[in-house]
């Protein structure tokens, strides 16, 4: 009964100029464990910030989320954590990057190097152990990060724009890449991103945000995900259903953004 | 012989370069157009050419070339001097170098002083007697001079005697143009011996060989002697006409028996009679004579200078080409280089003597530049472990016992080894004036480096310690450090300490502000993805904080090392008994310009070594700066 739990959760923040910015209102939701939950919206909607409590790196102004009945209050190992980019350790190799969580613990050197084997072997960078990570593609370091973040074996992966800024290529297999970690290891997972398609694709769940305040504007419960553990990703983007999908998202996105101009005028 | 060799090797490495350069540049002009920042790669053939045009410009400037291919030239053109030496006296009189007849000259500002003086004398307030007195006896000074101007006046033997003066001028022109002078013997039996034993140019010594070492340093040396006779005569020649003798005589005497009259309470009167007096006086002396009188001597002057500067032939031209920015200079009993040859000692010379200073048993000030010493490894070890360990440990010092006698303990034996009181092998020390200038720069630093670290990362990291030290940090930092020496030598003395100090608080200050942008530019990611990984503070700090400052705290160490190092040499400009900056100031006193240069040289070379290791080092341990 390890669910994430939201509970009237705020976030206010107050800018230095002295006004006040609701980033999240109100946000209630469930994530059962061994949920896929994608979420979407335009920016400034308060996706990171939404992240940024889960991870523990904030405290929310009221409210609270709960992971496994328990409240979050400050980053732990059960949730890991894979960022857009740049948060690699550049000074170190591959190896030492992703067996970073291990060494903080103190495990047994020969244990961390097995495992660190056996992650590369899952993210395909077998052999890369000693390479500097400052030298491998953009594609190659998020897998980094996300072996990184898999080998302390958290409960809960929050990713924010993990993919966000790779080439069309490279964001596919990587797409799949998180998929076949989702089947195998059946870890519940929040992926924030900007795609809709992404969003459609990966997303068992998916939550719309909606900007000013920030809030839950719509949810989805999507079989395309689970169609994707078998099927090649291209494919189900040429389906009926996948497409106007896409479409109606799209539409409300748009009307969103539409509206934030409005206002600002 | 040798230096002539090196230079002309100089020459054609330096014209083989430009020309291999030049042939390059018709390659490249394919491949490369201009902007593009390949051009300005691969130039190493450029990078010899440029040390040999710097290496060529030395020994030009420095007047080793002229040393090197005509060792005789600077001896030759010191005999030279001595001729143009003895005319600068007569010369003087005449508008030849000078815009102005001496004598005119005199006479025009004499007539100023006397219609100066005479205004004073009508405006001021003393009594009309007086006045009147100090009036006369102004003109009267005033018609000595036109006494000393009218031809009417002179004395008919002074023009033979200007001629006698004018024709001996003559023939010795004419005799020097003879191959063979001089016919006498010029040189007295002593100076035969000096010739023997000067050296040449630029032996220890002897700057400028005086004596004349050639046949035609010999002729000038000669007509020189002869100069200096006839200049002599010259100048015994003096315009005293009977009437001038006589009227001055009066003159003298009533300008005396006014003043006697002249009573204490005068003031005015008596300044006005002592300002006559001294008119009197300098028109009396002046030896000033009619206008026309002594051009004899000054055309026969012009018609010898004419005749010398034909006779130095090649040697003008050496003089020109290869002594630029200067000359040998003739005074007295010396011949000296004047000019860049002076200041700028010659490549030659710097050698021997850098090579002299290297040689431990010499040194500067009986400091070697760099050797090594034995040294008692008891000493080291005194200096390296503090006294007070022995006192921490338990027990008391013994005390003696009723035999009068004192056994040691184990805290005493402790005592005794960090005190450095016993004997054992000795092991080789480096020493010398460039290690304790390095020891100087390298203890500072370190010092600035352990204290100032820390504190910079902390106050990259808490509120409260960016705050609380702010004010300290940014209130010294911006004082150049040499306003600190003055304190830091009263309070630790002129010795290792003060400046060890003094190099602390200057690199304190950088490597505190390096860590802290270092600290403070950390990305928030991660920060954070280190803290869902599980790492604690201190393994926050030092898997994360510290190496992702590490870029900027190096590149603030290179700077440290660049202001010690200028630093500490001006604080041993100061003060101190060794160092690098220690022998530049020395030899600044005694105008030793060999030293001067080499210690100069010295420093450039001692800050690029360090300049390239810690490039080398950055390269070594951060290749990922900036790559993240
Ligand atoms: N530390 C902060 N201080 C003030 N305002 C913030 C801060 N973090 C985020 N915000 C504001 O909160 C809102 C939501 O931000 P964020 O969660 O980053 O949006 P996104 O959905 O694009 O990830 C934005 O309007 C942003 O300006
Ligand atoms: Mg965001």
């Amino acid at each position: 009964m390890s669910d994430l739990v939201s509970e009237n959760l705020n976030m206010v923040f107050t800018s230095p100029k002295g006004e006040t910015v609701h980033a999240i209102q109100n946000l209630n939701f469930v994530l059962k464990k061994g949920e896929l939950l994608t979420v979407l919206g335009p920016s400034g909607c308060g996706k990171t910030t939404l992240l940024n409590i889960t991870a523990g790196f904030l405290r929310p102004t009221s409210g609270k989320i709960t992971l496994g009945g328990k409240e979050i209050n400050g980053p732990g190992l059960e949730r890991g954590m894979v960022f857009q980019q740049g948060a690699l350790f550049e000074w170190l190799t591959v190896a030492d990057n992703v067996n970073f969580g291990l060494r903080m613990k103190k495990e047994d050197p020969k244990k961390i190097a097995e495992k660190v084997e056996e992650w590369l072997e899952i993210v395909g960078l077998q052999g890369f152990g000693n390479t500097p990570t400052y030298q491998l593609s953009g594609g190659m370091q998020q897998r980094i990060a996300l072996a990184r973040c898999l080998i302390n074996d958290p409960d809960l992966i929050l990713m924010d724009e993990p993919l966000g800024a790779l080439d069309a290529l490279t964001r596919e297999k990587m797409q799949s890449l998180v998929l076949k970690i989702w089947k195998e290891t059946g870890k519940t997972i929040v992926l924030i991103t900007h795609s809709v398609e992404e969003a459609l694709l990966l997303g068992q769940k998916l939550y719309v945000m909606a900007p000013r305040p920030g809030r839950l504007h719509k949810e989805y419960q999507l079989p395309f995900a689970k169609m994707g553990l078998s099927t090649d990703l291209r494919q189900i983007k040429n389906e009926k259903e996948f497409v106007k999908k896409r479409e109606e998202i799209l539409t409300m996105i748009w009307n969103m953004e539409e509206e934030i101009m409005g206002k600002d005028i | 012989m040798l230096t002539g060799l090196f230079i002309i090797l100089l020459i054609i490495i330096l014209i083989a370069t430009i020309v291999y350069g030049k042939r390059l540049i018709k390659v490249e002009k394919i491949d490369a157009v201009f902007g593009n920042p390949e051009r300005s790669k691969g130039g190493y053939h450029w990078i010899i050419a440029g040390s040999c045009s710097i290496l060529l410009l030395w020994f030009y400037f420095s007047w080793d070339v002229a040393r090197s291919f005509f060792p005789n030239s600077a001896n030759e053109l010191c005999q030279v001097a001595k001729v143009r030496d003895s005319l600068v006296s007569i010369k003087y009189v005449f508008p030849i170098e000078q815009k102005t007849l001496k004598s005119s000259d005199f006479i025009k500002r004499e007539n100023r002083n006397i219609e100066l003086l005479n205004n004073q004398i009508k405006q001021s307030s003393i009594a009309n007697k007086d006045k009147d007195k100090l009036i006369f006896l102004l003109v009267e000074t005033q018609s000595l001079i036109k006494i000393l101007s009218d031809e009417k006046y002179l004395n008919p033997e002074i023009k033979n005697k200007v001629l006698g003066v004018a024709n001996q001028i003559d023939s010795l022109s004419k005799n020097i143009q003879n191959k063979n002078y001089p016919q006498f013997d010029s040189l007295s039996s002593e100076e035969k011996i000096a010739i023997k034993k000067q050296g040449f140019w630029g032996e220890t010594g002897a700057e400028v060989p005086f004596y004349p070492n050639t046949k035609f340093g010999l002729k000038f040396d000669a007509a020189s002697k002869e100069l200096n006779k006839i200049v002599e005569q010259f100048f015994l020649i003096k315009n005293n006409s009977e009437v001038f003798e006589k009227k001055s005589k009066e003159l003298d005497s009533v300008i005396e028996n006014y003043r006697d009259t002249l009573a204490e309470s005068q003031e005015v009167e008596t300044q006005f009679a002592r300002e006559v007096s001294k008119i009197y006086g300098r028109v009396t002396r002046s030896n000033i004579f009619p206008a026309n009188v002594l051009d004899p001597v000054e055309q026969s002057v012009v018609r010898f200078e004419e005749v010398q500067k034909k006779e130095q032939g090649s040697l003008k031209i050496i003089d020109t080409l290869l002594f630029p920015g200067g000359t040998v200079v003739a005074s007295g009993q010396t011949c000296s280089e004047q000019g860049s040859g002076r200041w700028l000692p010659k490549p030659t010379d710097t050698l021997k003597e850098f090579l002299h200073l290297l040689d431990p048993n010499q040194g500067y000030k009986n400091v070697p530049l760099f050797w090594y010493e034995m040294m008692g490894i008891n000493k080291v070890v005194d200096f390296i472990l503090p006294d007070w360990i022995a006192d921490l440990v338990p027990g008391k010092y013994p005390v003696h016992n009723n035999e009068g006698k004192v056994i040691s303990n184990f805290k005493s034996n402790v005592l005794d080894i960090v005190t450095g009181n016993f004997e054992l092998f000795s092991i080789p020390v480096p020493s010398g004036h460039i290690w304790d200038s390095f020891l100087r720069v390298f203890l500072g630093l370190t010092l600035g480096i352990l204290c100032g670290v820390p504190l910079g990362l902390f106050m990259g990291l808490s509120r409260f310690a960016a705050g609380y030290f702010d004010p300290l940090i940014e209130l010294y930092r911006p004082v150049p450090p040499l306003a600190w020496a003055p304190l830091i030598i009263t309070v630790f003395g002129i010795d290792n300490s003060g400046k060890i100090f003094l190099l602390f608080i200057v690199s304190f200050a950088i490597m505190v502000i390096s860590a802290r942008a270092g600290a403070s530019g950390t990305q928030l990611s991660k920060i954070h993805a280190a803290h869902s990984l599980g790492a604690s503070h201190w393994q926050i700090l030092k898997e994360v904080i510290f190496p992702n400052s590490l870029p900027e705290i190096l590149t603030g160490i290179r700077v440290a090392i660049g202001v010690c190092w200028g630093t500490l040499v001006a604080a041993e400009f100061l003060a101190g008994t060794t160092g690098i900056g220690f022998v530049e100031n020395v030899a600044r006193k005694y105008m030793q310009y060999e030293v001067i240069w080499i210690t100069i040289f010295v420093m450039g070379l001692l800050g690029l070594l360090f300049d390239i290791g810690m490039r080398k080092i950055i390269n070594k341990t951060i290749p990922w700066r900036g790559k993240g």
